[in-house]
């Protein structure tokens, strides 16, 4: 049936035929162009089409990813009557809400703002932490913490330096201002982000089970508020641009860029939660994030399986002129879209007058199931909500192994002709490794990050995880956090590489003394139409899937964020990995830093063995090559169930895993502790096939633990009762020396020579000036 | 005894200074919303950190106009006690209330760390008997570069109104200059943080020292018995 079309709208610009070009340009194929005239009958507007055309990109509708995303288990299959249960579960709501007990609860999620932040980086950081904290608050929870993972170009290239100091002054501008702690992130430095950083931030927030909200429209006849910031002409059509690959046009994508307004977030946060503490008050909430007023209209009426209709003339401008598509696409920041039951409208309006923010009956539920956009009272789109959310297309994308991964996974340093190490090889190489950016102290980044707002904060970044206290109504929860993705390992071993994710986030968290309750994801891609980035993405999500499934992890929510590209090729597939956990009381909080001279040192998990992947092979001899680190599910499991019982024994003074760098970094890393510590290790007794792949090889599953001389022969003998390898293998002490001894004869360190080239490698590279 | 911790738009350690004085040391606490006119009872006002205003403008410079201010004024020059943490440091200093001013540290950059701090001997009005002469307090803060012309800090020296140095200066505070007291005695400014020290997980408890001298300076016997 063919439906009459719209009246001409009022501004004369958006009455041009929609012609195959500006299909094409919207980033719209010409079959999903056909789809769209089979929605609504007829032709669409120029609006409609800008509508259809941010709803349906890869941002908003996760077309090409949906069936692969359904591999993640979104329960908790063992979990507690009380606790762990998911309580919101991933792509019901803006983020995912997770039991932790006595009627309390949390909702966390990860978003990236890659695309944002490589052509404009302090912008793009900063309303990426904007985002995410709307989108944890707007399910009713205070924002407690908020973490980072970056991924960058090498430090030597001015336009890397550039990136890194914008990016990291712009999280710092937002989230410090917004008062929410940074507790802990990741980064990595590694060519194949030239040009294409991703920046991932994460937000975690704290509720009452009764306080969740859902962005639901439900009611007929409840009004429609728009609350928050006035919109601009900033950010039109975000969300399909972050849908393409950079290219060397992009900077003048610079308008598609927000422009965020920290403060106004602050009075937002406070005023919603203020409104939303209202019994009864609150229908429905979301924030307009990607895609505006036009996601936040259409998703709230689709979920709500009702309609939705408003006048554009209601909502607060802060330039004149602006036209329906620009109104409806328009990505200013920090503003939400609210439900309110009606009759109550007065309620809303005192709370946000209190807090001198706008609050703009906008328009009204209705039950037709469409979302009717009035302009000067003239309807300039009408289209079913349904179409633009359920109805968006799904593809299943071709997958082709890479070619290159015939070469790299049958690497190996004996057939390669790579000579092991000598001692001599080994002493240069230790500190070399130690002030690479990647395994170099991050302080020169968190430094500048308030990490203490809020009070809460009990273990600072720098640590395996990072750790909050959460003041419950009268009772205390410690909540530890971290991120993590060697996009090396996937890029050598998607599926595997992607399980090494998960399972060091969660090594992590036991070293910290945390039980995980459940991780969120930020799948960065690259061009998913490329065959071989389409295998890297379904293979990485199938390894996630397996170890969260393995660890009974459920994922709570996340975001896609393909087209990492720039000229010279795609990133290195990096599925970054973000696990919460909790941990049963203050005593059991553990740190990595060893803190008292003579305290014994085991390896848990046994000797390394393997190079492939390495930071050792990048660093030292250049290859990015051989196969990911073999992981082993069950001996991790037992691991980390056997740390956390040691913990909970009182026996570890500390504990920390081995990742990038191997066993002489994870070391060094426990004794750049507050104390000014040295060691004596002797490793003459483990076995390993090169002195190389002992002393930096990255085989995974393993921790190194400190305890106290009393307690070794009973660790020792709680390891070999539950199957974990444990190797006695020295001692911390007061001397600030590190000896180590191996099979080829002694090597020895000053501590602080190599707490020195950690500590400052990064600060001395930023020093060097970037290119504007 | 009562405190009373201010609440501007943008104050983001208001919940931390209300902590510090509620659970820290057990005292009646409540806040006081920047657009009330008066302060009601209260026995220590606090200005607690953040962004009032977004900082725009200048550190304070907007916020030392808020409603409030006036009764603030008013109670500072009755030599009612106040304490001004961080943002509320720099308001107070926009405000006339203490000497000097703030500028950008001296990297250009926010910095977030625990730093060492003397305590200067600023006699009987912030009680150095209750205080260690090494104390340790977090910062958080991008404009906490204090900045006072010569006659100014002639003055501050000659009357002892300095109360606290950093160690190991990390934002170029002039005389690494921490925290001033106004010349009267009963008004506090300093960039550190007492209300991120005063937990059993927090880098020191050192914030509980800091804020009993702050109210010592007036009323010894609370103090005494709150300790």
């Amino acid at each position: 049936m063919k439906r009459p079309g719209l009246p001409p709208n009022p501004d004369p610009v958006l009455n041009q035929p929609i012609t195959p070009e500006l299909v094409k340009k919207h980033g719209l194929l010409p079959e999903e162009f056909e789809q769209i005239r089979r929605h609504l009958g007829r032709d669409p507007t120029l609006t409609e089409l800008g509508i259809f055309s941010v709803m349906w990109s890869e941002h908003c509708s996760y077309k090409n990813t949906r069936p692969l995303l359904k591999g993640f288990p979104v329960e908790k299959a063992g979990a507690a009557a009380d606790f762990g249960r998911v309580l919101v579960k991933a792509g019901e709501e803006n983020a995912g809400i997770i039991d932790v007990g006595d009627g309390w609860a949390i909702a966390f999620k990860i978003e990236s703002h890659n695309h944002p932040s490589a052509v404009e980086p302090f912008e793009g950081a900063a309303t990426g932490v904007g985002g995410i904290i709307r989108d944890i608050f707007t399910m009713g929870a205070r924002p407690v913490l908020v973490t980072n993972s970056l991924r960058f170009g090498e430090l030597d290239s001015p336009v890397t330096r550039r990136l890194l100091r914008g990016v990291v002054a712009g999280i710092a501008h937002y989230g410090n201002c917004v008062g929410v702690p940074n507790v802990a992130g990741d980064i990595y430095f590694d060519r194949s982000y030239e040009g294409n950083p991703l920046v991932n931030a994460l937000c975690l927030g704290t509720l009452r089970h009764e306080q969740i909200r859902r962005g639901k429209a439900t009611g007929l006849g409840n009004p429609v508020y728009y609350v928050g910031a006035a919109t601009g002409r900033d950010g039109l059509g975000g969300a399909s641009f972050a849908s393409r690959e950079l290219s060397a046009e992009s900077a003048s994508d610079r308008p598609a860029v927000q422009k965020g307004d920290p403060f106004m977030e602050k009075l937002l946060i406070e005023a919603c939660l203020e409104m939303m503490a209202v019994p009864g008050l609150v229908v429905g909430i979301q924030d307009m994030g990607a895609a505006g007023l036009t996601c936040s209209t259409c998703e709230t009426a689709s979920r709500g399986g009702a309609g939705i209709e408003i006048e554009l003339d209601r909502v607060p401008q802060r330039e004149a002129g602006m036209n329906s598509y620009e109104i409806m696409l328009s990505e200013s920041q920090e503003r939400m879209l609210v439900i309110v039951q009606a009759g109550r409208e007065r309620e809303i309006e005192d709370v946000f007058a209190k807090w001198d923010l706008h609050a703009a009956r906008v328009g009204s539920v209705t039950d037709t199931g469409r979302m009717l956009v009035r302009h000067h009272g003239i309807p300039v789109a009408d289209i079913p909500a349904s179409a633009l959310t359920d109805g968006a297309p799904v593809y299943q994308r071709e997958a082709r192994r890479p070619a290159y991964l015939d070469e790299t996974s049958r690497w190996t340093p004996a057939a390669a002709g790579l000579a092991d190490l000598d001692l001599a090889g080994a002493r240069a190489a230790l500190p070399r490794l130690l002030s690479h950016p990647t395994i170099a102290s991050k302080k020169w980044i968190y430094r500048q990050y308030d990490h203490m707002v809020q009070h809460g904060t009990a273990v600072e970044p720098g640590s395996d995880a990072g750790v909050v206290r959460l003041r419950l109504g009268g009772r205390e929860k410690f909540i530890a956090i971290s991120n993590d993705c060697n996009g090396r390992y996937c890029y050598l071993n998607p599926r595997r590489g992607a399980m090494i994710a998960m399972v060091e986030c969660l090594r992590n968290l036991a070293c910290a003394g945390a039980v995980p309750l459940a991780m969120t994801d930020n799948l960065n891609f690259g061009n998913p139409y490329k065959p071989e980035n389409f295998y890297q993405l379904k293979e990485c999500v199938a390894g996630l899937a397996e170890a969260c499934r393995f660890f009974d992890v459920p994922v709570v929510g996340g975001n896609v964020s393909l087209y990492n590209e720039s000229p010279d090729g795609a990133i290195d597939p990096t599925p970054t990995v973000s696990v919460v956990g909790i941990i049963e009381s203050e005593a059991q909080i553990t740190r990595q830093f060893v803190r008292t001279a003579d305290a014994r040192l085991i390896l848990l998990g046994g000797a390394p063995t393997e190079l492939g992947g390495s930071q050792f092979l990048g660093i030292i001899h250049g290859r990015k090559t051989g196969d990911a680190p073999a992981v082993d599910l069950a001996a991790e499991k037992r691991l980390h169930g056997f740390v956390l019982g040691q913990i909970r024994a009182g026996r570890l003074g500390a504990a920390h895993d081995l990742s990038e760098g191997g066993l002489l970094v994870a070391v060094c890393e426990m004794l750049f502790g507050p104390g000014r510590l040295g060691a004596a290790v002797d490793l003459s007794g483990l076995r390993s096939p090169r002195l190389d792949a002992l002393l930096f090889g990255e085989s995974q599953g393993r921790v190194v633990v400190s305890v106290e001389r009393a307690d070794e022969p009973a660790v020792l003998a709680a390891a070999l009762a539950a199957g974990v390898p444990a190797d006695p293998i020295g001692a911390a002490t007061a001397d600030g020396i590190l000896t180590v001894k191996t099979a080829r004869g002694p090597l020895d360190w000053a501590v602080s020579g190599l707490r020195a080239g950690w500590e400052t490698s990064i600060e001395t590279a930023m020093k060097r000036p970037g290119l504007g | 005894m009562n405190i009373s911790v201010l609440q501007f738009p943008g104050s983001n350690c208001d919940q931390d200074a209300f902590q510090l004085f509620a659970s820290g040391l057990g005292l009646p606490t409540r806040y006081v919303w920047h657009k009330d006119t008066r302060l009601g009872e209260a026995d220590l006002v606090v200005l607690p950190g953040g962004f009032s205003y977004g900082d725009y403008l200048r550190c304070g410079a907007i916020a030392r106009f808020s409603p409030v201010m006036g009764a603030v004024r008013e109670y500072a020059g009755r030599g009612g006690l106040i304490l001004g943490i961080c943002n509320g440091f720099q308001i107070l200093c926009e405000a006339g209330l203490l000497p000097g001013a703030l500028i950008r540290n001296s990297s250009l950059e926010y910095r977030c760390m625990t730093c060492e701090l003397a305590v200067e001997d600023a006699g009987p009005a912030f009680n150095p008997g209750t205080l260690g002469a090494r104390i340790r307090l977090p910062i958080g803060h991008g404009e906490g570069n204090f900045r006072i012309d010569e006659a100014g800090r002639a003055d501050l020296e000659a009357n002892r109104q300095v109360i606290l140095r950093y160690l190991d200066n990390p934002n170029g505070s002039l005389d690494g200059i921490a925290g001033v007291r106004s010349r009267a005695g009963n008004v506090f400014g300093m960039m550190p943080h007492p209300d991120r020290a005063f937990e059993r997980f927090h880098p020191s408890r050192d914030g509980l020292s800091v804020a009993r001298a702050v109210l010592a300076s007036r009323f010894p016997d609370v103090i005494r018995k709150s300790a």
